[in-house]
């Protein structure tokens, strides 16, 4: 919801400058794909596609592999941990978060028996 | 003081859920032990919602936070952080009691829109948070408030406040 820290993350994503490759990260986070399924899905050419992949590729966030006439690519190692640990920060704030929420509730909770044994209301 | 009450006592954490349900779309859930109303009172009462959602280990001072829970109404929050201060602000659009809260969250570029919903069972409420960003570049570009986290303190911390917590 905020933008507190983006540094951290842009810095990992500094290779993404641009936004096919962006896409193509994002894609392949759910499954891997062929150059050519990867060109037709962001409508552009075998020749296109074959230069963001080699950026992303580069970067170690995506990595290739030739099985007979076709180039799979899937998500380098480093691109999944930057999806994990990206998930795994957002998740610590939602926990954070919730685990001060608990605090508040319990205290709303107290109140309520301690009205309740006094008055009703 | 180690005031003993009924089964209050132990702050056992609930399990916090993230899931990216789609390029535009993350969903958070939790259970909270206690029923819909009072939940619904701590995200929708300002003196209540501004206590926990920075949470305090992240070095973020709320200056000031205004919410007009209605439909139609505003929500403002401000931030210092460092040297700068940062706002955050939008609209609700959706206000059921103790079940469901919609809002939107204005200032970034496009829209993002936040639904949370109440579900109690057996007298505890499983949250649901789920965010529509207007892109999926808005989720990648770190926009969503993943902040790094010291989590030790953060236990001192919770430890420090749940053993002075007033009663009133």
């Amino acid at each position: 919801m905020a933008q507190y820290s983006q540094t951290h993350f842009d810095a990992s994503f500094g290779a993404l400058s641009d936004a096919t490759r962006r896409g193509v990260l994002e894609q392949l986070g759910r499954a891997d794909a062929s150059i050519t399924a990867l060109a037709e899905r962001f409508h552009m050419t075998l020749t296109g596609m074959k230069k963001h992949v080699g950026v992303l590729e580069q970067a170690g966030l995506v990595s290739t592999e030739k099985v007979g006439r076709v180039r799979t690519c899937k998500l380098g190692l480093r691109g999944l941990e930057e999806e994990a640990a990206w998930i795994e920060r957002y998740r610590q704030l939602w926990a954070a978060r919730f685990d001060e929420l608990d605090i508040v509730v319990e205290e709303l909770k107290r109140k309520e028996k301690a009205n309740g044994r006094k008055k009703r209301k | 003081m180690d005031v003993r009450r009924e089964s209050e006592a132990t702050p056992t954490k609930n399990r916090t859920g993230v899931e990216r349900k789609s390029e535009r779309e993350l969903v958070v859930t939790r259970t909270v032990n206690a029923p819909a109303r009072l939940v619904f009172e701590a995200w929708t009462k300002a003196e209540l919602f501004r206590r926990w959602w920075v949470p305090k280990s992240y070095g973020l001072t709320l200056l000031s936070c205004e919410m007009d829970v209605r439909v139609g109404g505003q929500y403002r929050l401000v931030f210092r952080h460092e040297d700068s201060t940062m706002e955050f602000f939008g609209t609700y659009l959706e206000v059921t009691p103790h079940s469901r809260l919609v809002w939107t969250n204005e200032e970034g570029d496009g829209q993002t829109v936040t639904t949370v919903t109440f579900n109690e069972t057996a007298g505890k409420t499983l949250l649901v948070v789920h965010d529509l960003y207007p892109s999926k570049e808005a989720i990648d570009s770190g926009s969503t408030g993943a902040m790094p986290e010291a989590l030790d303190q953060l236990d001192e911390l919770l430890a420090s406040l749940g053993s002075s917590t007033e009663t009133k």
